[in-house]
């Protein structure tokens, strides 16, 4: 058996990424490392989504280098990537499981039995036979968490998975998030909800204007942010 | 109207010939849709996810191929499967196959577009998480030609719309042979210009009855494939 290369550390090394006349991403270098929770955080159009997407290696970059484990390229296979919308695969919620290990290159023999354990393990095991369009949108949302775990990602990505879900399934999907990364999995999040980066990450990446402000760990970030904008983010004031 | 009076007992008395005429009518126009199916559910799939030079020119081709008239595809196929025709070999001209053949091509064009536009359409709401998850372009085509697989039914059904309802190809590859090649819409333009009116009369109602039962089945599919699988 091939020794699965790893995808850490996640390097991006002047990163710029310009769409038509805008920039999104300027000049972004930022080491993601093996430990606690990576934390992308701003506000709203400060480019967390697709410094998510391209660590996730979804875009490629417009100037700069980005490299896996020291790689330039990687075949991803042990990315994956949770979305704010997940988009559910129109079967059964057991079948979008099974669907993300066939991808993942999983023996047919023991897939069912590796999707009723992945369903159980974000709490879906009762709802398997549901049609997955059907879920509500924090089962969707799990669900989703499982067709990533399907593919035993030495790295997950989220992209505000929580950004439309009511409180209570909100806490659902961190409790799976944050036993994911105690299992030893590398959890990059984008969130705009600082409450949840208070209660989750082990390091921040403070983003405004798609430029990192801010790189700390988590306690320095929120009780003495060491940039203006840092501190009104902080606040709660508006950070344009 | 006496003409109608024995259109519709014609029908109910249950006239072998003409139900002999709608069973090879549904056959051909069932296996066409069928066939054609095969090649332009893939062929439209592919247009929308993989992108090749020329590609815009052969969706702008097939776009208007969804036009094409039966007539004129009609004589294409005439001329390919006559004896001196680079096909006559095979000895199909004037027969149901023939038919079949030429009503494929007649469709093909417009499943293969209406697919191109579904999928294409979907794709942008499947786009980042089937990258994210690394399907590759050959499962990226069976994947949303399954998921797609409900509207996909209403593009075949405009299909075999299509081909239940022509007159022109299987008229001229066909030949209208009484009891082999005789199906409703070239009866219904026979027996029309013979001044047979009842039978026409007759044959149209059945063609209607056939395509609305079809079209009943198909949506009755659909409902129930969607209640049990989203």
């Amino acid at each position: 058996m091939r020794a699965l290369q790893t995808d850490l550390p996640i390097v991006l090394d002047d990163v710029s990424l310009h769409a038509n006349e805008t920039t999104i991403i300027r000049h972004v270098s930022l080491v993601v490392s093996p430990g606690a929770p990576t934390f992308v955080v701003g506000p709203n159009g400060s480019g967390k989504s697709t410094l998510i997407r391209l660590a996730m290696g979804l875009i490629a970059p417009t100037t700069g280098r980005i490299t896996w484990g020291g790689r330039a390229e990687s075949d991803g296979r042990r990315r994956a990537m949770v979305f704010q919308r997940p988009v559910m695969l129109r079967r059964l919620a057991a079948a979008n499981v099974t669907y993300a290990l066939k991808v993942a290159g999983i023996d047919r023999a023991v897939r069912t039995e590796r999707a009723r354990d992945l369903l159980d393990r974000v709490g879906l095991g009762d709802l398997a036979a549901r049609p997955a369009r059907r879920l509500s949108g924090g089962e969707q949302q799990r669900l989703a968490l499982a067709r990533a775990l399907a593919r035993d990602p030495e790295v997950l990505f989220l992209d505000e998975p929580t950004a439309s879900l009511d409180p209570a399934a909100t806490k659902a999907v961190e409790d799976i998030v944050r036993a994911v990364a105690q299992s030893g999995v590398k959890v990059v999040m984008a969130t705009h909800d600082l409450g949840q980066a208070r209660r989750m990450a082990g390091d921040i990446v403070f983003l405004v204007r798609g430029r990192v402000a801010e790189r700390t760990d988590a306690e320095p970030f929120f009780t003495a942010p060491a940039t203006p904008e840092a501190a009104a983010f902080v606040r709660g004031d508006l950070v344009i | 109207m006496p003409d109608g009076a024995s259109a519709l007992s014609l029908v109910l008395g249950g006239d072998p010939a003409l139900y002999a005429i709608v069973g090879l009518s549904l056959l051909v126009s069932l296996s066409a849709t069928a066939l054609a199916a095969l090649a332009a559910l893939p062929l439209g799939a592919t247009l929308a996810l993989v992108d090749f030079p020329g590609r815009a020119l052969v969706v702008v081709v097939i776009n208007a191929f969804m036009g094409l008239p039966p007539v004129v595809v009609g004589l294409v196929v005439f001329l390919l499967l006559s004896r001196s025709g680079p096909l006559g070999f095979l000895g199909l001209l004037f027969s149901p196959k023939a038919m079949i053949i030429a009503q494929a091509l007649l469709v093909l064009p417009i499943i293969a577009a209406l697919t191109r536009q579904t999928i294409e359409d979907l794709w942008v709401e499947y786009r980042d998480e089937l990258t994210a998850m690394r399907v590759g372009p050959a499962a990226r085509v069976a994947t949303l030609l399954w998921d797609a697989r409900f509207s996909l039914l209403t593009t075949l059904l405009a299909g075999f719309g299509r081909a239940a309802a022509e007159v022109g190809t299987v008229m001229i590859v066909g030949g209208n042979i009484d009891g082999f090649t005789r199906t409703m819409t070239t009866a219904i333009a026979l027996e029309t210009s013979k001044g047979d009116l009842p039978l026409a009369m007759g044959l149209g109602l059945v063609l209607i009855t056939v395509i609305v039962g079809v079209n009943s089945a198909a949506w009755g599919v659909r409902r129930i494939g969607e209640l049990k699988s989203g």
